[in-house]
């Protein structure tokens, strides 16, 4: 008897992947900048002050120039990706973690609670945009922690949503009543059943988000609500850097480069991952 | 009118009739849906001041007040009063208009408000008219054009445009135009010019929006039997594209451009603060700055009460132009 060759959606999915190269060099880009914020060298002290070259402009010597006490920008730069990743990196996994949890319970139980967690994201998605972020750090004060449960909160209904409406076509799915029928109880029928249903669509909203909260962690350093201005941070980088617009550009060239860099990638990577995942598009 | 509709369209009069009930059901649905969110908002925006960790009256009153100055802040402010009285005042006196005075300025907040709504709104309507204008466009040319170069290079200006932080755009721009070449002022309002490059900053990441999702509904339509039969009776492309697909297209771009609303009202604050102009966002900002907690409280209800009722509106536009969801 010839064995049937079984189609394993993994490796299937990492085949499919595999083509989109503009989204694969985009994971590796991450994968570097992730690298780099883990591993940072330690020979780099993004502090060092070379008083000699005060708002120099790039040179051999300092890739992307000095600030305005003569700090080497590239070095603030590779040491600023952790602040700026780790910002945007957990704020968007504690929004998802809390969003992915209501979002199930909201989709499979309905009823008041249901209507309770859903009425919740409409209040939260009518502050627009990043005003919702801006009126929490208002409330709980700047500093990079207050940022990072600023943009936690103002990612959690968009997750909810999402989670909700695929929970809600899962549950309606054959194998989900046999399960309940068989008396599977509820806590395994959400967790083992349902929640692997949801991830790819999950993955892609969250690389999708991990963008937006780059921008909006950047955006809330800008303002002067995020991370002090001592600190190697990409957002506080280029607050600091409007103060000197004309006489050293390339303090808000560079920061701001990678700001946009960063962001693209995982855009990039969130619409490869789409295209992959979701077959209806192909 | 029944009379017109049911010989152009070849409906009945009882068929128009059902439609209109249930368009006025969904209208009718919308509106309810919206006003106990505008409640819970608005509870959200008066606890504002009590949220804040601290007696809201010492916060008001600054570190250096005394006892009495305290007390007498209290008073006025009618802290002394239950809550839920102290919520109803504050309804109240905002949509009768009596928005109180700043804790920082001694100003009453209206004053300061109404000469910062005309550079906020100029800047939102110069954004949002270019970025619709081009986005559509460059949208169509991108799906028309599908696959090839073109549509290629659309489709990844339309994503870096998305992946930019606005206020990085709007530095380069006072960069190379303001301070290298010297074609626009480097920012504060002083005539239309001064609107030109906080307007592309501010429209860009709208813009490529736009183009996205016209591209992609676009794409669909094109792919519809009525194109195909519009293409079989010999009309031109142009025909086709713009009036027949595009027509139906546009009930998207409504949608998304009335999305956009609210990226646009987060978005002024930070193109008012890059180009120094004196609008809403930027009096927002500074207010929290300066924690002028009554200023913050007003501006935030304001924002978030327009952003409340632009979606209504595009809502009820959306069931109005697509009959689809009115049968939902």
């Amino acid at each position: 008897m010839k064995e049937e060759k079984i189609k394993k959606p993994y490796k299937e999915f990492t085949k499919k992947f595999i083509q989109r190269k503009i989204a694969v060099l985009s994971l590796l880009f991450i994968v570097l900048l992730v690298f780099i914020g883990i591993f940072q060298p330690i020979t780099i002290n993004p502090d060092f002050a070379d008083y000699d070259n005060l708002l120099a402009p790039p040179s051999s010597a300092h890739w992307f120039g000095t600030d305005e006490y003569g700090r080497d920008l590239f070095n603030r730069i590779i040491v600023g990706t952790r602040i700026s990743l780790g910002v945007s990196l957990s704020s968007v996994f504690i929004g998802a973690l809390i969003g992915t949890l209501l979002g199930l319970v909201a989709g499979f139980y309905g009823g008041k609670i249901e209507s309770i967690i859903m009425r919740s994201c409409d209040v939260l998605f009518s502050f627009p945009g990043l005003l919702l972020a801006i009126g929490i750090v208002a409330i709980i004060g700047p500093g990079v922690i207050n940022v990072v449960i600023a943009i936690s909160i103002y990612g959690i209904p968009s997750f909810t949503r999402i989670v909700r409406s695929s929970t809600l076509s899962l549950n309606k799915l054959l194998y989900i009543e046999a399960s309940k029928s068989i008396g599977v109880s509820n806590s395994r029928i959400l967790f083992i059943h349902i929640f692997p249903g949801t991830i790819p669509t999950l993955i892609v909203t969250l690389t999708m988000r991990i963008g937006t909260a780059i921008i909006s962690a950047a955006s809330l350093s800008f303002l002067g609500f995020g991370a002090s201005p001592t600190k190697p941070d990409w957002g506080a980088m280029l607050s600091t850097g409007r103060d000197y617009i004309g006489l050293a550009p390339h303090m808000l060239f560079y920061p701001g480069l990678m700001i946009f860099l960063t962001v693209l990638a995982f855009n990039l990577l969130g619409d490869g991952l789409r295209d992959t995942l979701d077959p209806k598009l192909n | 009118m029944y009379r017109i509709i049911k010989n152009k369209g070849g409906c009945d009069k009882t068929y128009i009739l059902i439609i209109q009930e249930k368009m006025r059901y969904y209208i009718l649905k919308r509106l309810i849906n919206t006003i106990p969110i505008i409640i819970i908002v608005s509870i959200l925006v008066f606890l504002f001041i009590h949220l804040i960790p601290g007696d809201p009256a010492r916060l008001l009153a600054g570190h250096q007040a005394t006892l009495e100055e305290i007390m007498i802040m209290r008073d006025q402010l009618g802290l002394n009063d239950p809550i839920y009285l102290q919520y109803f005042h504050f309804l109240k006196d905002f949509f009768s208009g009596n928005l109180g005075t700043s804790i920082k300025t001694g100003l009453p907040i209206k004053e300061m408000l109404i000469p910062r709504f005309k550079p906020t709104l100029y800047l939102a309507i110069f954004s949002i008219v270019w970025a619709s204008i081009f986005g559509v466009v460059t949208g169509i040319i991108s799906a028309v054009n599908r696959g090839k170069a073109l549509d290629y290079f659309v489709m990844i200006g339309a994503i870096s445009g998305i992946s930019l932080p606005l206020f990085w755009l709007g530095l380069m721009l006072i960069q190379v135009f303001s301070v290298n070449l010297g074609w626009f002022p480097t920012g504060g309002v002083d005539g239309f010019k001064s609107y030109i490059l906080p307007s592309i900053t501010l429209g860009a990441g709208i813009m490529s929006m736009i183009a996205r999702y016209t591209r992609s509904s676009m794409i669909e339509i094109l792919k519809e039997s009525y194109i195909r039969t519009s293409r079989a009776k010999g009309l031109s492309e142009i025909l086709v594209v713009g009036k027949h697909a595009l027509r139906n297209s546009l009930i998207d771009v409504v949608t998304i451009v009335g999305l956009q609303f609210g990226f646009l009202l987060a978005g002024s604050v930070l193109v008012e603060t890059v180009f120094s102009i004196p609008g809403l966002g930027r009096l927002l900002i500074d207010s929290i700055l300066f924690r002028d907690y009554t200023v913050i409280q007003v501006i935030l209800l304001i924002f978030t009460l327009q952003f409340i009722v632009v979606n209504l509106v595009v809502d009820v536009m959306y069931g109005i132009l697509n009959p689809k969801i009115r049968y939902e």
